[in-house]
Protein backbone atom coordinates (compact mmCIF):
# COMPACT_ATOMS: atom_id res chain seq x y z
CA UNK A 1 0.00 0.00 0.00
CA UNK A 2 1.35 3.74 -0.75
CA UNK A 3 2.05 5.48 2.06
CA UNK A 4 -0.43 8.14 0.66
CA UNK A 5 -3.29 5.48 0.67
CA UNK A 6 -2.04 3.96 4.47
CA UNK A 7 -3.06 7.68 6.08
CA UNK A 8 -5.68 8.71 3.65
CA UNK A 9 -7.50 6.06 2.74
CA UNK A 10 -9.94 5.46 5.48
CA UNK A 11 -10.10 8.98 6.13
CA UNK A 12 -11.08 9.71 2.80
CA UNK A 13 -13.66 6.61 2.63
CA UNK A 14 -15.44 8.19 6.27
CA UNK A 15 -15.46 11.40 4.20
CA UNK A 16 -16.96 10.84 1.48
CA UNK A 17 -19.26 8.55 3.11
CA UNK A 18 -20.83 11.07 5.38
CA UNK A 19 -21.14 13.49 2.73
CA UNK A 20 -23.29 11.42 0.59
CA UNK A 21 -25.70 11.06 3.80
CA UNK A 22 -25.77 14.40 4.32
CA UNK A 23 -26.51 15.15 0.37
CA UNK A 24 -28.74 11.82 -0.09
CA UNK A 25 -31.47 12.53 3.13
CA UNK A 26 -32.03 16.17 1.64
CA UNK A 27 -32.98 14.95 -1.88
CA UNK A 28 -35.34 11.71 -1.33
CA UNK A 29 -37.27 11.32 1.70
CA UNK A 30 -37.49 7.11 1.15
CA UNK A 31 -34.27 5.96 0.44
CA UNK A 32 -32.22 8.86 1.39
CA UNK A 33 -33.11 8.88 4.99
CA UNK A 34 -32.19 5.18 5.13
CA UNK A 35 -28.63 5.80 3.11
CA UNK A 36 -27.96 8.80 5.53
CA UNK A 37 -28.39 6.53 8.50
CA UNK A 38 -25.99 4.35 7.68
CA UNK A 39 -23.33 7.10 6.46
CA UNK A 40 -23.52 8.26 9.31
CA UNK A 41 -23.74 5.30 11.54
CA UNK A 42 -20.51 3.77 9.56
CA UNK A 43 -17.79 6.87 11.03
CA UNK A 44 -19.88 6.46 14.22
CA UNK A 45 -19.31 2.66 14.67
CA UNK A 46 -15.51 2.98 13.35
CA UNK A 47 -14.93 5.72 16.21
CA UNK A 48 -16.27 3.48 18.54
CA UNK A 49 -14.72 -0.19 17.47
CA UNK A 50 -10.93 1.92 17.57
CA UNK A 51 -11.74 4.31 21.35
CA UNK A 52 -13.20 1.13 22.67
CA UNK A 53 -11.25 -2.17 21.69
CA UNK A 54 -9.42 -3.89 23.70
CA UNK A 55 -5.44 -3.21 23.07
CA UNK A 56 -4.72 -7.07 21.68
CA UNK A 57 -1.30 -6.32 19.90
CA UNK A 58 2.00 -6.83 22.13
CA UNK A 59 3.71 -3.72 23.35
CA UNK A 60 5.92 -1.92 20.86
CA UNK A 61 3.98 -3.36 17.68
CA UNK A 62 4.03 -0.49 15.19
CA UNK B 1 5.60 16.22 2.93
CA UNK B 2 5.26 18.99 4.95
CA UNK B 3 8.71 21.39 5.05
CA UNK B 4 9.42 22.14 8.54
CA UNK B 5 8.70 25.83 8.48
CA UNK B 6 4.88 24.96 6.60
CA UNK B 7 4.65 22.15 9.85
CA UNK B 8 5.33 25.28 12.43
CA UNK B 9 3.27 27.47 10.20
CA UNK B 10 0.48 24.51 10.31
CA UNK B 11 0.75 23.93 14.31
CA UNK B 12 0.25 27.70 15.04
CA UNK B 13 -2.59 27.94 12.90
CA UNK B 14 -4.17 24.61 14.44
CA UNK B 15 -3.42 25.87 18.26
CA UNK B 16 -4.54 29.33 17.86
CA UNK B 17 -7.86 28.65 16.15
CA UNK B 18 -8.50 25.96 18.46
CA UNK B 19 -7.47 28.15 21.54
CA UNK B 20 -9.60 30.99 20.86
CA UNK B 21 -13.06 28.91 19.91
CA UNK B 22 -13.16 26.04 22.22
CA UNK B 23 -14.58 27.17 25.19
CA UNK B 24 -17.41 28.84 22.54
CA UNK B 25 -17.66 25.12 20.70
CA UNK B 26 -17.72 23.70 23.77
CA UNK B 27 -20.92 26.09 24.97
CA UNK B 28 -22.64 25.31 20.79
CA UNK B 29 -22.60 21.76 21.42
CA UNK B 30 -23.89 21.83 25.12
CA UNK B 31 -26.89 23.87 24.41
CA UNK B 32 -27.26 22.72 20.59
CA UNK B 33 -27.32 18.76 21.98
CA UNK B 34 -31.22 19.45 23.98
CA UNK B 35 -31.96 21.83 20.63
CA UNK B 36 -31.85 18.58 18.28
CA UNK B 37 -34.99 16.76 20.10
CA UNK B 38 -36.71 20.08 20.94
CA UNK B 39 -39.78 18.53 19.36
CA UNK B 40 -39.72 15.51 21.37
CA UNK B 41 -38.97 17.70 24.68
CA UNK B 42 -42.19 19.98 23.96
CA UNK B 43 -44.07 16.61 23.46
CA UNK B 44 -42.37 15.38 27.00
CA UNK B 45 -42.86 18.78 28.49
CA UNK B 46 -46.61 19.01 27.51
CA UNK B 47 -45.64 22.03 25.40
CA UNK B 48 -46.18 20.81 21.91
CA UNK B 49 -49.87 21.65 20.83
CA UNK B 50 -52.28 19.70 19.30
CA UNK B 51 -55.03 20.29 17.20
CA UNK B 52 -58.48 18.58 18.41
CA UNK B 53 -59.32 15.56 16.19
CA UNK B 54 -62.39 16.40 13.14
CA UNK B 55 -64.12 14.61 10.30
CA UNK B 56 -61.61 14.64 7.35
CA UNK B 57 -62.59 18.16 5.07
CA UNK B 58 -64.01 20.07 7.78
CA UNK B 59 -63.58 23.36 6.24
CA UNK B 60 -60.85 25.89 6.72
CA UNK B 61 -62.13 29.24 8.67
CA UNK B 62 -60.92 32.37 6.71
CA UNK B 63 -57.39 33.37 7.47
CA UNK B 64 -58.70 36.75 8.55
CA UNK B 65 -60.55 35.42 11.46
CA UNK B 66 -57.50 33.44 12.41
CA UNK B 67 -55.47 36.71 12.83
CA UNK B 68 -58.35 38.19 14.56
CA UNK B 69 -58.40 35.91 17.46
CA UNK B 70 -55.16 36.65 17.80
CA UNK B 71 -55.39 40.20 17.92
CA UNK B 72 -58.23 40.23 20.14
CA UNK B 73 -55.89 37.94 22.47
CA UNK B 74 -53.06 40.84 22.22
CA UNK B 75 -55.02 43.98 21.49
CA UNK B 76 -52.10 45.93 21.94
CA UNK B 77 -49.99 44.15 19.86
CA UNK B 78 -49.35 43.88 16.16
CA UNK B 79 -49.00 40.78 13.65
CA UNK B 80 -45.55 40.09 13.00
CA UNK B 81 -45.63 36.60 11.20
CA UNK B 82 -48.29 33.84 10.82
CA UNK B 83 -46.83 30.48 10.03
CA UNK B 84 -48.38 26.74 9.19
CA UNK B 85 -47.25 24.03 11.42
CA UNK B 86 -44.80 21.27 9.18
CA UNK B 87 -46.43 18.54 10.45
CA UNK B 88 -50.15 19.85 11.05
CA UNK B 89 -51.98 21.78 8.23
CA UNK B 90 -54.85 22.69 10.67
CA UNK B 91 -52.53 24.25 13.11
CA UNK B 92 -51.47 28.19 12.72
CA UNK B 93 -48.90 29.91 15.06
CA UNK B 94 -49.23 34.08 15.10
CA UNK B 95 -46.52 36.03 16.41
CA UNK B 96 -47.55 39.32 18.12
CA UNK B 97 -44.97 41.56 18.84
CA UNK B 98 -45.13 45.40 20.05
CA UNK B 99 -43.71 47.22 16.44
CA UNK B 100 -42.92 45.27 13.59
CA UNK B 101 -39.05 45.41 14.15
CA UNK B 102 -37.37 42.40 15.18
CA UNK B 103 -37.42 41.33 19.00
CA UNK B 104 -37.21 38.83 21.43
CA UNK B 105 -40.92 40.28 23.29
CA UNK B 106 -43.33 37.92 21.01
CA UNK B 107 -46.24 36.50 22.12
CA UNK B 108 -47.31 33.11 20.02
CA UNK B 109 -50.93 32.41 19.69
CA UNK B 110 -51.94 28.72 18.32
CA UNK B 111 -55.03 29.34 16.64
CA UNK B 112 -57.54 26.57 15.10
CA UNK B 113 -57.25 26.34 11.29
CA UNK B 114 -60.80 25.30 11.11
CA UNK B 115 -62.56 26.94 13.91
CA UNK B 116 -60.33 29.90 14.71
CA UNK B 117 -60.51 29.81 18.11
CA UNK B 118 -56.94 29.63 20.58
CA UNK B 119 -55.45 26.07 21.37
CA UNK B 120 -53.01 27.77 23.32
CA UNK B 121 -50.86 30.82 23.85
CA UNK B 122 -47.33 28.88 24.38
CA UNK B 123 -44.62 30.81 25.82
CA UNK B 124 -41.09 30.01 23.42
CA UNK B 125 -39.66 33.34 25.57
CA UNK B 126 -39.41 31.26 28.80
CA UNK B 127 -37.58 28.16 30.50
CA UNK B 128 -34.65 25.34 29.85
CA UNK B 129 -35.52 25.31 26.26
CA UNK B 130 -35.35 29.07 25.81
CA UNK B 131 -32.41 30.15 27.36
CA UNK B 132 -30.31 26.83 25.62
CA UNK B 133 -31.58 28.51 22.20
CA UNK B 134 -30.47 32.11 23.24
CA UNK B 135 -26.95 30.82 24.19
CA UNK B 136 -26.50 28.69 20.72
CA UNK B 137 -27.98 31.70 18.73
CA UNK B 138 -26.92 35.31 20.32
CA UNK B 139 -25.61 34.82 23.67
CA UNK B 140 -28.61 36.98 24.34
CA UNK B 141 -26.72 39.91 22.74
CA UNK B 142 -28.47 40.10 19.61
CA UNK B 143 -27.19 40.33 16.39
CA UNK B 144 -23.45 41.22 17.84
CA UNK B 145 -23.77 37.85 19.53
CA UNK B 146 -24.98 35.90 16.04
CA UNK B 147 -21.99 37.55 14.18
CA UNK B 148 -19.61 36.86 17.11
CA UNK B 149 -20.76 33.14 17.46
CA UNK B 150 -20.27 32.91 13.44
CA UNK B 151 -16.78 34.01 13.90
CA UNK B 152 -16.05 31.35 16.31
CA UNK B 153 -17.20 29.16 13.88
CA UNK B 154 -15.21 29.96 10.91
CA UNK B 155 -11.85 29.70 13.60
CA UNK B 156 -13.72 26.11 14.04
CA UNK B 157 -13.41 25.98 10.00
CA UNK B 158 -10.16 26.44 10.10
CA UNK B 159 -8.90 24.50 13.21
CA UNK B 160 -10.61 21.30 11.38
CA UNK B 161 -8.77 22.48 7.99
CA UNK B 162 -5.24 23.10 9.67
CA UNK B 163 -6.23 19.82 11.62
CA UNK B 164 -6.35 17.87 8.72
CA UNK B 165 -3.02 19.17 7.52
CA UNK B 166 -1.49 18.33 10.61
CA UNK B 167 -3.17 14.36 10.43
CA UNK B 168 -0.18 13.04 7.90
CA UNK B 169 2.84 13.80 9.99
CA UNK B 170 1.14 12.53 13.33
CA UNK B 171 -0.42 9.33 11.09
CA UNK B 172 3.11 8.58 9.56
CA UNK B 173 3.84 5.69 11.46
CA UNK B 174 0.81 4.56 12.64
CA UNK B 175 -2.52 2.53 11.31
CA UNK B 176 -5.61 4.21 10.97
CA UNK B 177 -7.62 4.01 14.10
CA UNK B 178 -4.00 3.04 16.44
CA UNK B 179 -4.80 4.14 19.70
CA UNK B 180 -1.27 4.04 21.74
CA UNK B 181 -2.94 2.29 25.09
CA UNK B 182 1.14 1.42 26.51
CA UNK B 183 2.23 4.61 25.91
CA UNK B 184 1.75 7.78 27.89
CA UNK B 185 -2.26 8.90 28.76
CA UNK B 186 -0.68 12.08 26.86
CA UNK B 187 -0.33 9.99 23.61
CA UNK B 188 -3.49 8.10 24.35
CA UNK B 189 -5.38 10.88 24.19
CA UNK B 190 -3.20 12.76 21.19
CA UNK B 191 -3.97 9.25 19.08
CA UNK B 192 -7.77 9.30 20.17
CA UNK B 193 -7.97 12.90 19.01
CA UNK B 194 -7.04 12.20 15.62
CA UNK B 195 -9.07 9.31 15.47
CA UNK B 196 -12.13 11.17 16.11
CA UNK B 197 -11.34 14.47 14.39
CA UNK B 198 -10.44 12.75 11.38
CA UNK B 199 -13.51 10.40 11.48
CA UNK B 200 -15.90 13.04 12.13
CA UNK B 201 -14.67 15.58 9.49
CA UNK B 202 -17.48 16.02 7.01
CA UNK B 203 -19.95 16.43 10.00
CA UNK B 204 -18.20 18.78 11.90
CA UNK B 205 -17.12 20.95 8.70
CA UNK B 206 -20.78 20.90 7.32
CA UNK B 207 -22.34 21.79 10.81
CA UNK B 208 -20.15 24.69 11.74
CA UNK B 209 -19.85 26.15 7.87
CA UNK B 210 -23.89 25.92 8.03
CA UNK B 211 -24.17 27.35 11.53
CA UNK B 212 -22.05 30.42 10.63
CA UNK B 213 -24.15 30.82 7.54
CA UNK B 214 -27.42 30.86 9.79
CA UNK B 215 -25.45 33.62 11.94
CA UNK B 216 -25.80 35.84 8.95
CA UNK B 217 -29.70 34.92 8.29
CA UNK B 218 -30.91 38.71 9.40
CA UNK B 219 -28.06 40.31 7.16
CA UNK B 220 -28.85 38.17 3.90
CA UNK B 221 -32.30 38.88 4.18
CA UNK B 222 -31.13 43.01 4.88
CA UNK B 223 -28.99 42.17 1.36
CA UNK B 224 -32.15 40.99 -0.15
CA UNK B 225 -34.71 43.72 0.30
CA UNK B 226 -32.31 46.02 -0.56
CA UNK B 227 -31.05 44.08 -3.78
CA UNK B 228 -34.03 42.20 -5.08
CA UNK B 229 -36.79 44.56 -3.59
CA UNK B 230 -35.42 48.00 -4.18
CA UNK B 231 -36.73 47.87 -7.96
CA UNK B 232 -39.92 46.58 -6.83
CA UNK B 233 -40.87 48.93 -4.57
CA UNK B 234 -40.25 52.10 -6.22
CA UNK B 235 -43.54 52.73 -7.79
CA UNK B 236 -44.28 53.00 -3.37
CA UNK B 237 -42.27 55.16 -3.11
CA UNK B 238 -42.97 57.78 -0.26
CA UNK B 239 -45.69 56.12 1.31
CA UNK B 240 -45.87 55.28 4.66
CA UNK B 241 -46.23 51.65 6.20
CA UNK B 242 -49.84 50.37 4.76
CA UNK B 243 -52.10 51.28 7.37
CA UNK B 244 -53.65 48.48 9.22
CA UNK B 245 -57.06 50.28 8.43
CA UNK B 246 -56.41 50.12 4.81
CA UNK B 247 -55.25 46.51 4.54
CA UNK B 248 -57.14 43.59 2.38
CA UNK B 249 -58.54 40.57 3.45
CA UNK B 250 -55.08 38.46 4.34
CA UNK B 251 -57.02 35.23 3.46
CA UNK B 252 -57.59 36.65 -0.35
CA UNK B 253 -53.91 37.76 -0.25
CA UNK B 254 -52.95 34.10 0.72
CA UNK B 255 -55.75 32.68 -2.22
CA UNK B 256 -53.79 35.01 -4.57
CA UNK B 257 -50.34 34.18 -3.45
CA UNK B 258 -51.23 30.25 -3.77
CA UNK B 259 -52.91 30.85 -7.06
CA UNK B 260 -49.68 32.51 -8.56
CA UNK B 261 -47.41 29.43 -7.62
CA UNK B 262 -49.69 25.95 -7.96
CA UNK B 263 -49.19 22.76 -6.01
CA UNK B 264 -46.65 24.91 -3.60
CA UNK B 265 -47.84 25.46 0.44
CA UNK B 266 -47.92 28.08 2.71
CA UNK B 267 -44.68 28.04 5.42
CA UNK B 268 -45.23 31.15 6.84
CA UNK B 269 -46.38 34.99 5.87
CA UNK B 270 -44.66 37.90 7.01
CA UNK B 271 -46.51 41.20 7.51
CA UNK B 272 -45.68 44.78 6.29
CA UNK B 273 -43.00 46.34 7.99
CA UNK B 274 -41.03 43.32 9.16
CA UNK B 275 -37.77 42.09 8.54
CA UNK B 276 -39.00 39.72 6.22
CA UNK B 277 -41.17 41.57 4.03
CA UNK B 278 -41.30 45.58 2.71
CA UNK B 279 -43.37 48.14 4.45
CA UNK B 280 -46.37 48.09 1.46
CA UNK B 281 -46.51 43.90 1.30
CA UNK B 282 -47.77 41.22 3.11
CA UNK B 283 -44.79 38.34 1.85
CA UNK B 284 -45.68 35.08 1.71
CA UNK B 285 -43.30 32.06 1.83
CA UNK B 286 -44.26 29.18 -0.04
CA UNK B 287 -43.09 25.93 -0.28
CA UNK B 288 -43.11 22.22 -2.26
CA UNK B 289 -43.39 18.85 -0.51
CA UNK B 290 -40.29 17.00 -1.08
CA UNK B 291 -37.47 17.07 0.90
CA UNK B 292 -35.32 19.66 -0.63
CA UNK B 293 -38.76 21.87 -2.10
CA UNK B 294 -39.93 21.63 1.46
CA UNK B 295 -37.13 24.11 2.40
CA UNK B 296 -36.36 26.44 -0.71
CA UNK B 297 -39.04 28.61 0.15
CA UNK B 298 -40.55 30.96 -3.02
CA UNK B 299 -41.37 34.18 -1.84
CA UNK B 300 -44.78 36.07 -3.38
CA UNK B 301 -45.40 39.76 -2.61
CA UNK B 302 -49.02 40.52 -2.44
CA UNK B 303 -49.45 44.22 -2.18
CA UNK B 304 -51.01 44.88 1.18
CA UNK B 305 -53.66 47.12 0.27
CA UNK B 306 -55.15 45.49 -2.94
CA UNK B 307 -54.40 41.78 -2.27
CA UNK B 308 -52.78 41.64 -5.99
CA UNK B 309 -49.54 40.00 -6.39
CA UNK B 310 -46.83 42.39 -7.13
CA UNK B 311 -44.41 39.32 -7.89
CA UNK B 312 -42.72 36.50 -7.09
CA UNK B 313 -38.89 37.06 -7.55
CA UNK B 314 -36.72 33.71 -7.93
CA UNK B 315 -34.82 33.25 -4.33
CA UNK B 316 -31.41 34.54 -5.37
CA UNK B 317 -28.07 31.97 -4.32
CA UNK B 318 -27.38 33.55 -1.37
CA UNK B 319 -30.96 32.84 0.11
CA UNK B 320 -30.69 29.38 -1.68
CA UNK B 321 -27.54 29.17 0.41
CA UNK B 322 -29.12 30.02 3.77
CA UNK B 323 -32.34 27.74 3.28
CA UNK B 324 -30.44 24.96 2.60
CA UNK B 325 -27.76 25.32 5.14
CA UNK B 326 -30.48 25.20 7.87
CA UNK B 327 -31.68 21.64 7.62
CA UNK B 328 -27.75 20.56 7.53
CA UNK B 329 -27.42 22.51 10.69
CA UNK B 330 -30.50 21.23 12.40
CA UNK B 331 -30.07 17.10 11.49
CA UNK B 332 -34.25 17.47 11.31
CA UNK B 333 -34.27 15.75 8.14
CA UNK B 334 -34.29 12.21 8.37
CA UNK B 335 -36.19 11.17 11.03
CA UNK B 336 -35.29 9.86 14.85
CA UNK B 337 -32.30 7.77 13.86
CA UNK B 338 -30.66 10.86 11.91
CA UNK B 339 -31.26 13.20 15.17
CA UNK B 340 -29.03 10.76 17.66
CA UNK B 341 -26.50 10.22 15.21
CA UNK B 342 -26.43 13.86 15.15
CA UNK B 343 -26.39 14.09 18.92
CA UNK B 344 -23.54 11.27 18.90
CA UNK B 345 -21.47 13.42 16.74
CA UNK B 346 -21.79 16.36 18.50
CA UNK B 347 -20.79 14.14 22.06
CA UNK B 348 -17.84 13.33 19.85
CA UNK B 349 -16.92 17.07 18.48
CA UNK B 350 -17.14 17.62 22.55
CA UNK B 351 -14.59 14.76 23.13
CA UNK B 352 -12.26 16.42 20.18
CA UNK B 353 -12.34 20.08 21.75
CA UNK B 354 -11.66 18.69 25.27
CA UNK B 355 -9.30 16.38 24.28
CA UNK B 356 -7.27 19.29 21.93
CA UNK B 357 -7.80 21.47 25.42
CA UNK B 358 -6.28 18.58 27.28
CA UNK B 359 -3.31 18.03 25.05
CA UNK B 360 -2.42 22.03 24.93
CA UNK B 361 -2.18 21.98 28.59
CA UNK B 362 -0.11 19.47 28.76
CA UNK B 363 2.69 20.56 25.57
CA UNK B 364 5.76 20.52 27.13
CA UNK B 365 6.17 17.57 30.10
CA UNK B 366 8.79 16.71 29.95
CA UNK B 367 9.01 16.63 26.13
CA UNK B 368 6.84 18.33 23.50
CA UNK B 369 4.35 16.19 21.94
CA UNK B 370 5.40 16.58 18.84
CA UNK B 371 8.88 14.33 20.14
CA UNK B 372 7.02 12.40 22.54
CA UNK B 373 4.64 11.51 19.13
CA UNK B 374 7.45 10.95 17.19
CA UNK B 375 6.72 12.76 14.59
CA UNK B 376 8.75 13.18 11.71
CA UNK B 377 11.01 16.63 11.17
CA UNK B 378 12.28 17.00 15.05
CA UNK B 379 13.95 20.11 14.13
CA UNK B 380 10.44 21.59 13.45
CA UNK B 381 9.15 20.46 17.03
CA UNK B 382 7.06 22.66 19.57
Amino acid sequence: MSPFRRTWGAPLALALLSASGLVSALVSEHWGDAWSWVALGVPVAVMAWHAFRPASRPPGHR
Amino acid sequence: MLSAQALRTWSWLHKWSSLVCTLFMLLLCLTGLPLIFHHEIGHLLGTEVETPAMPAGTPRASLDRVLDAARAAHPDRVVQFASLDEDDPNLWFVTMTPTPDPTDDFRSVAVDARTAGILAQPRFDEGFMWVMFKLHVDLFAGLAGKLFLGLMGLLLLVAIVSGVVLYAPFMRRLAFGEVRRDKSPRIRWLDLHNLLGIATLTWAFVVGATGMINTWADLLFKYWQHDQLTGLLAPYRGQPLAPVAERASVQASMEAALARAPGMKVSFLAFPGTAFSSPHHTTFYLRGDEPLTSRLLQPVLVDARTAQVTAAPDTPWYLTALLVSQPLHFGDYAGMPMKILWALLDIVTMVVLGSGLYLWLKRRQPRTLLQEAGVALPEAAR
